[in-house]
């Protein structure tokens, strides 16, 4: 189970072939409607995006330090009730947002202390906060919605940045992954994160402070989780304890199809960056030629397990005979 | 084999000691949650209270069990609800179609639909090579999107069920339901299996060591395959108990369930880290979380805090049981090194 799962010569064409997918994919959504590629659909596909493509990028660190992060959405939900409940006590707005924002920080922090200070299974622990976090979104706003959110900031999230098609939440996402490209492959501690995930008891006698390091993975993960809750909630102008349930899936799945592997010690932010425009470009062309959503279910359902299928049995195929 | 027949009864029966502990643990929360409940609502007793718990935890227990086989071999099942949905929806759609069709043969339909999901699974996992979490979390989405494809937001009703199968549910033998007694029974069969047989032992050999299971001759493939059979079949059979219990089936039916059968799987002393644990326990670890949710009710607790409460709980049981599985492995080294 522990064997590296792509072998360091299938990692650069892997994302290389994830890109020539979303030029298929465009191809494809071009000849399936008129209408794809208009800058107004385009701009919508990308803000479809925001909150997935947002939380995959500290998932890639995470994902790559061998732990995942299953309480993202859940993170989302809690924050955005947070925020909706506070805007309905009167409290200023930018506090709110601040406030949301401390609150993901806060809900990663726990993540990392559980995983890091008792040393448990990041899958157990985020599969519990999962519900947890959740569970405390409904106690937060119960199944009311908050709705009445000022239209500076509705706009903010539903707009598109001044004179283009490219809607407000990229800006972020771009700032956001063009940190997060320089922190992984170009700073030491971007090294490390490989080197713990390669082999965690290797990095810990190299005289890597692990225990240092996964901590802040997650305190990251839930405070963009927060920043995806306050986006998404002015998006849609609506804050509710179900905003965003179920968006896990298609984040791990954006991550693993983007060329990380599940165990860790390998994958880069361009391939993410990739497979998260894939998947929404398949999405959106789909929905545009009326292919219902349970078709896009069985779609990213398919992809997530094809992203680690495929290099495996090209490795088999590549490495036999082996015997067994 | 030898090797492999000498290391696992020290194990075993540190494990079994430990799992007797954990599970007289589970037995006495539950009786004192059940009194100090009654204790404030009475009516928490009564036995038409009692029946309703026990019907609504047997479909849950049941899951569990396929779930513990899964977490035995250090692995996990998310598609079960999945499974459990389709099932549902095709058992009520065999009714509609063949209302005369006896009830034991749409159980078997179940298991068997159960069984063929469940072996897509096992061929991913244990031929493909995909780790479990990433093949049964994709199957989750393919199956419930093919399960929605499929129904078109349409739904079994109980006035198209057969009348043979709507009482079903409420059918007793010495006032126990027969869907609980079937429940029970499953258990223990199980249960029987995975202590004596050497095909059950091989669950545990898989996920307490998989390199040494290979090394003592244990085709590690054909167990994942059979597990992840087993474990969808049983769904299935879940499946069909579902449209009992509940008359009604759509395309979300059991949707999210797949987390409180971990939950209850593991609250009940199977690990998370394989190898640890029973489906007796799992099955009480159901009973557990079904009568909290229901003392919660009756408690009136907020319908919005319970969530909350579940998943504190779930988040104490995993790290309670992970901590207390690591004490169990150092007592063992400690005595390994004492001779």
């Amino acid at each position: 189970m522990a064997e590296p799962m792509r072998s360091r010569l299938l990692v650069l064409p892997w994302e290389a072939a994830i890109w020539v997918l979303v030029l298929f994919a465009l191809l494809l959504g071009r000849l399936l409607s008129d209408a794809f590629l208009t800058p107004d659909n385009l701009g919508n596909l990308a803000a479809n995006l925001s909150e997935i493509a947002l939380m995959a990028l500290p998932m890639t660190l995470v994902v790559i330090a061998a732990e995942i992060d299953l309480s993202v959405a859940s993170t989302l939900g809690m924050t955005s009730s947070l925020l909706g409940l506070l805007w309905s006590m009167h409290v200023a707005m930018p506090l709110c947002i601040l406030a949301a924002l401390a609150a993901g920080a806060l809900a990663g922090l726990m993540n990392g202390l559980l995983v890091t200070g008792l040393a448990l299974p990041s899958l157990a622990v985020t599969i519990g906060t999962l519900a947890l976090y959740r569970g405390l979104a409904y106690a937060l706003l119960g199944d009311h919605a908050v709705a009445d959110f000022p239209a500076f900031y509705t706009n903010l999230g539903f707009g598109n940045l001044p004179g283009t098609a490219i809607p407000n939440p990229m800006l972020p996402f771009a700032l956001l992954a063009a940190f997060v490209a320089v922190l992984l492959h170009a700073t030491t501690f971007g090294r490390r994160l490989y080197a713990i995930g390669a082999n965690e008891t290797a990095a810990r006698f190299s005289g890597i402070r692990v225990v240092r390091s996964k901590p802040l993975l997650f305190v990251f993960s839930g405070l963009v989780s927060g920043l995806a809750g306050v986006i998404y909630t002015f998006r849609f102008s609506s804050a509710r304890a179900d905003n965003a349930v179920g968006f896990e899936l298609p984040v791990v799945a954006a991550v693993l199809l983007g060329g990380v592997s599940i165990f860790g010690g390998s994958g880069s932010v361009i391939g993410v960056v990739a497979a998260v425009f894939l998947i929404g470009v398949l999405q959106n062309a789909l929905t545009l030629v009326d292919i219902s959503n349970d078709v896009l279910t069985i779609v990213t359902g398919s992809l997530l397990i094809l992203s680690v299928l495929i290099p495996n049995l090209l490795r088999q195929f590549h490495n036999r005979p082996r015997g067994g | 084999m030898s090797g492999m027949a000498m290391a696992p009864p020290v194990r075993g029966r540190l494990a079994l000691r430990l799992s007797q502990f954990r599970e007289l643990g589970l037995v006495a929360s539950l009786l004192a949650l059940v009194l100090a409940t009654a204790a404030v609502n009475p009516r928490f007793l009564s036995p038409l209270g009692i029946r309703d718990i026990l019907l609504d935890v047997s479909v849950i227990a049941l899951v569990a069990i396929g779930e513990t086989l899964a977490l035995l071999m250090r692995q996990v099942d998310l598609s079960v609800s999945s499974i459990l949905g389709i099932a549902a929806y095709g058992a009520g759609a065999v009714f509609v179609a063949f209302p005369g069709l006896p009830i034991p043969v749409v159980m078997l339909l179940g298991v068997a639909a159960g069984a063929v999901l469940g072996a897509m699974n096992g061929l991913l996992i244990a031929y493909g090579r995909v780790p479990s979490l990433v093949a049964t979390l994709g199957t989750l989405y393919v199956f419930r999107g093919a399960d929605y494809a499929w129904v078109k937001g349409g739904q079994i009703n109980a006035i198209n069920l057969p009348p043979t199968f709507r009482h079903f549910a409420n059918a007793a033998i010495l006032g126990v339901p027969v869907m609980v007694l079937l429940v029970i029974i499953v258990t223990i069969g199980f249960g029987y299996y995975l202590r004596h047989y050497p095909g059950g032992r091989e669950y545990y050999a898989v996920g307490s060591n998989e390199e040494a299971a290979r090394l003592a001759g244990i085709n590690v493939e054909r167990r994942l395959m059979r597990g992840f059979m087993l474990s969808g079949a049983i769904a299935g059979l879940a499946g069909v108990l579902f449209l009992a219990r509940f008359g009604t089936a759509d395309a979300t039916a059991g949707a999210g369930m797949e987390l409180r059968v971990v939950a209850a799987a593991v609250v009940g002393g199977v690990a998370i880290t394989g190898g640890v644990g029973t489906v007796q326990g799992a099955a009480l670890g159901a009973l557990l979380l079904g009568v909290i949710s229901n003392a919660l009710v009756v408690l009136r607790v907020p319908a919005f805090w319970q969530q909350t409460i579940e998943g504190a709980l779930l988040l104490v049981a995993i790290s309670l049981d992970i901590l207390l599985a690591r004490h169990t492995l150092w007592l063992m080294r400690a005595r390994h090194r004492n001779g």
